[in-house]
C-alpha cells in the first residue's frame, strides 16, 4: 500500500485522517534583520561587495524526514526531550507553519489545544471570553450559545462567568479556557501539553474528559511530558529526538525506549565491585513499562562483578511521584541466602509482583546490600519507571480494591441483615 | 475522487486534501467561512477600545475632530492672506474630507501593528491571518460611521441641501476602503517582518496629509492640480467634497483611476499577504 501525490491530493486508504510524510522543517539561526534599520545597511553593504560583519546565518533543522499517519478514531502519542520537534511537529500539522519539505495532509476539522486560553482578553467577562475564545478554536456562534451551559459548568466558575477574566486566579484562567476548547467537537484534535497547567485535581479532570474525548470516537494527538498519560490514552506513539523519529509503534515500546535513552535513570554507580548490570520490567507477554493496577510484574535484576564479591542481597522497592517509598522487598526477607560472585558470573533474580497500586508514576530502585553489615554495594535509583493505570475508582498508591456493601439509611436493621443498597 | 492504488490492493483510496498555499478564490472563500470569527475578532478591538477609555465612544469622534478643526484653522488662515472671505461650504468641504483622511491615516496605523498585537494568536492558532488587519478596518469603519452621523445631523441642521449627487459618496467610500485594505495587508505584514515600519508608517501618515488635499482642494494649485491628484485618495477626497458640498459630479477619468489603483492594491496586497503569510509564525 503506497501513497502518491496526485495533483492536489495525497492518495491514501480511506480511514487515514492525518498524514505527515517525509516532513522536514529548516529553521535559520544567527543574525535576523527583523528591523529596516539592520536591513538596508546590510542589502547597502551587500550591494557594495562588503562581507556581512555579523555571523553567518545557520540553518537549523528542527524536523528531519517524519513521517507517521492516524487512522480515525485513534489516539497518537507524540514524546520526546525538550526541543526534539514535537511543538514544530504539531504546527505543521494544525497549518501555523509550512513545512520546508515533506507533505501534511489532514481529512475534517482540527482543533488544537496548544495554548489554553488562546485570544482571552483580561479585560472581557468570562462570559465574552467564552464566545470569543469559542470562536477562535473553530466554533460557530450558534454552537457556542447551544454549549455554553455545558461549558461553564465544566470550568466550575459558574458564579464568576460575568466578572472580567484579569480577576481569575491562574486556576481559574486554565479551568475556563481548556473548558472552552474541550467541547469544540473536532474531528481531529491536537493536545499539546495542556495538561501540564493547573492543580493536580485539574489536571485528573482533564484526563477524564480526554478519557471521555477519546472513547467517543475522535482522533487525538497527544504531546505531553506526562509519559503516564501517554501509556493509558495512546496505544500507538512516535518518540522524536532532535527532529528525527527514532522510536514508532506501540506505547509500551516507545514509553521504554524513551526512557532508556534519557538520562532520567542513572547508570549505575561502579562504587564498589559489584555492580547491577542489567534490568527489566515485563508483563506477562514482553517487556513493558505500563501496567493495569492488579496486573502481574516481573523485574529481572541482573549482577555482574569484577572481583570476588561480598555476599549480598537484591533490594528492590518502589517510590511514587513524591519520593515516597511504597515498598520495598528484598531476596533476604523473602528466604533466599545472599549470593556471592565471582568474576565473569552473571546473576539474575527476577521479582514477581501483583501491582495492588493506585494509578500513578512508580520509581523502581534496585541495591544490592548486605544487610548484616548494613552496607550498600551498588544502588540504582532510578532503575526504571514504571506507569499504572487504574479506574478512577481509587486514588494513591494503595489499591486495596474496596467495595461497598453497605450504603443508605439506617432503620430497623436485625443484626446481620444489609441496610438498603441504593 | 477515488481510483485503485498502484499496487493492485483492491482497497480503495481516497484523496485527502494537502496543506498547500491557498490560491486566491480557495483563501477568500476561506475567509468567508470564517467570517465569525472576523466579527469576533473585530468586536474584541471595540470593546477593548472603549473599554480602556473614559471617553467611550466620544473617541471616535475625537481625531476627526481634531483634524477637521485643525483644517479649518487653517483655511481660515488661508483666507486672510489671501483676503479671501471663507465660505460656509469650505468648512463643510474640510470636515467632509478631514472624516475621511481620519479612517484612512487611522486604518493604515491600526493595521499596521495588527499581527504583531496578537502574536500569540498567530504562532498558536491556524486562522486566517488576514482577520487581524481586516478588523482595523472594520473597527475604523466603525468610527467612521459613528462620526458621519454627527456631521449628517450638522449638515441637516444648516440644511447644506442634498442632490442625487450624493450617490457618489457609497462608490467613493468603497473605493477608499478597498485602498485602504490592500495597504493594510501590505503594512502589517512588512511591520511583522520589520519592526520599525510602524514608526516609517506614523511619518510618512504625518506628512502625506501635505500632498493631500485635505486642508485645501487641488484647484489651488493650477499647474500642479494633475500631479497632486496622481496620490490616489485626491481624487476621492476631491468628489466627495463636489458631491457633497457643492452638489457637483466628481471627475469620472479621476475617479476611475483611484479606483483602478485601489483595486490593484487591494488584490496585490492580499496576494502578497497570502504569500507570505506562511512564513509569519517563525518570524513574529
Amino acid at each position: 500500500m503506497g501513497t502518491e501525490v496526485c495533483g492536489e491530493y495525497l492518495v491514501t486508504t480511506p480511514d487515514v485522517v492525518l498524514r505527515v510524510d517525509k516532513v522536514s522543517k529548516k529553521f535559520s539561526l544567527g543574525e535576523m534583520h527583523d528591523s529596516l534599520r539592520d536591513l538596508i545597511p546590510g542589502l547597502v553593504g551587500q550591494l557594495i561587495g562588503r562581507p556581512p560583519t555579523s555571523a553567518r546565518k545557520t540553518d537549523f533543522w528542527a524536523l528531519q524526514n517524519v513521517s507517521f499517519e492516524l487512522n480515525r478514531g485513534e489516539a497518537f502519542g507524540i514524546v520526546g526531550a525538550n526541543g526534539a520537534g514535537k511543538s514544530t511537529v504539531l504546527k505543521l500539522i494544525t497549518g501555523i507553519m509550512e513545512p520546508t519539505a515533506g507533505q501534511v495532509a489532514v481529512k475534517g476539522r482540527l482543533s488544537a489545544l496548544i495554548e489554553v486560553g488562546a485570544g482571552f482578553h483580561p479585560d472581557l467577562t468570562g462570559r465574552e471570553n467564552v464566545y470569543l475564545n469559542g470562536a477562535i478554536l473553530g466554533m460557530k456562534p450558534a454552537e457556542i450559545g447551544r454549549k455554553f451551559d455545558a461549558i461553564v459548568e465544566f470550568s466550575g466558575l459558574a458564579d464568576f462567568i460575568d466578572t472580567p477574566v484579569k480577576r481569575y486566579s491562574t486556576g481559574m484562567y486554565a479551568r475556563l479556557g481548556f473548558s472552552v476548547a474541550a467541547h469544540v467537537d473536532p474531528d481531529i484534535l491536537i493536545v499539546d501539553e495542556v495538561l501540564s497547567v493547573g492543580d493536580v485535581v485539574f489536571q485528573n479532570r482533564c484526563l477524564e474528559k480526554m478519557n471521555s474525548i477519546i472513547s467517543s470516537g475522535a482522533t487525538v494527538v497527544f504531546v505531553s511530558h506526562n509519559l503516564r498519560a501517554i501509556a493509558e490514552l495512546c496505544p500507538r506513539s512516535i518518540l522524536l529526538e532532535h527532529g528525527k523519529v527514532v522510536s514508532a509503534g506501540p506505547s509500551q515500546e516507545v514509553l521504554t525506549a524513551y526512557l532508556e535513552r534519557s538520562s532520567a535513570h542513572g547508570r549505575p554507580s561502579r562504587s564498589t565491585n559489584v555492580f547491577v548490570s542489567g534490568l527489566r520490567t515485563r508483563n506477562s507477554r514482553s517487556e513493558a513499562v505500563s501496567f493495569e493496577t492488579k496486573e502481574k510484574i516481573w523485574v529481572d535484576v541482573e549482577a555482574e562483578c569484577t572481583e570476588d564479591s561480598e555476599p549480598f542481597s537484591v533490594v528492590i522497592y518502589l517510590s511514587d511521584d513524591r519520593q515516597y517509598v511504597v515498598f520495598h522487598t528484598s531476596s533476604e526477607y523473602l528466604g533466599y541466602e545472599p549470593i556471592s560472585l565471582k568474576p565473569g558470573e552473571r546473576f539474575s533474580c527476577t521479582f514477581e509482583m501483583t501491582l495492588n497500586l493506585g494509578g500513578g508514576t512508580y520509581y523502581l530502585g534496585v541495591v544490592l546490600h548486605r544487610f548484616n553489615v548494613q552496607k550498600d554495594l551498588d544502588r540504582l535509583f532510578p532503575a526504571a519507571t514504571i506507569f499504572v493505570n487504574s479506574e478512577p475508582t481509587v486514588r494513591g498508591a494503595v489499591n486495596p480494591c474496596p467495595k461497598i456493601v453497605a450504603f443508605g439509611l439506617l432503620t430497623e436493621i436485625e443484626p446481620g441483615k444489609e441496610a438498603i443498597k441504593r | 475522487m477515488e481510483g485503485i492504488n498502484d499496487s493492485g490492493n483492491d482497497e480503495a483510496v481516497v484523496n485527502m486534501p494537502l496543506r498547500r498555499s491557498p490560491r486566491l478564490v480557495e483563501a477568500l472563500l476561506k475567509l468567508i467561512e470564517r467570517r465569525d470569527l472576523l466579527y469576533m475578532i473585530t468586536w474584541r478591538e471595540i470593546k477593548i477600545r472603549y473599554k480602556q477609555s473614559v471617553m467611550g465612544f466620544l473617541w471616535a469622534i475625537l481625531l476627526p475632530a481634531v483634524i477637521v478643526t485643525a483644517g479649518i484653522a487653517v483655511r481660515y488662515g488661508m483666507s486672510a492672506i489671501s483676503g479671501k472671505p471663507i465660505h460656509g461650504q469650505e468648512i463643510a468641504g474640510v470636515t467632509v474630507k478631514g472624516l475621511l483622511w481620519a479612517f484612512f491615516a487611522g486604518a493604515l496605523r491600526f493595521s499596521s501593528t495588527s499581527l504583531i498585537g496578537n502574536s500569540n494568536l498567530v504562532t498558536k492558532i491556524y486562522m486566517p491571518r488576514e482577520i487581524f488587519p481586516l478588523a482595523s478596518i472594520l473597527s475604523q469603519l466603525l468610527d467612521l460611521a459613528v462620526a458621519s452621523i454627527l456631521v449628517v445631523i450638522i449638515f441637516i441642521v444648516v440644511r447644506l441641501g442634498a442632490s442625487w449627487q450624493l450617490l457618489w459618496v457609497p462608490i467613493l467610500l468603497l473605493i477608499t476602503i478597498a485602498l485602504a485594505t490592500g495597504w493594510a495587508f501590505l503594512v502589517s505584514a512588512a511591520c511583522l517582518f520589520f519592526r520599525d515600519v510602524k514608526y516609517l508608517v506614523e511619518v510618512v501618515i504625518t506628512f502625506a496629509i501635505f500632498v493631500t488635499p485635505v486642508f485645501y482642494t487641488v484647484e489651488m494649485f493650477r499647474k500642479w492640480a494633475n500631479v497632486l491628484l496622481l496620490n490616489p485618495l485626491a481624487p476621492i477626497l476631491e468628489g466627495l467634497e463636489k458631491c457633497i458640498v457643492y452638489r457637483t459630479m466628481p471627475s469620472v477619468p479621476w475617479t476611475l483611476y483611484s479606483a483602478t489603483v485601489a483595486f490593484v492594491s487591494l488584490v496585490g496586497g492580499f496576494y502578497l499577504f497570502k504569500k507570505w503569510e506562511p512564513k509569519f509564525a517563525e518570524s513574529i
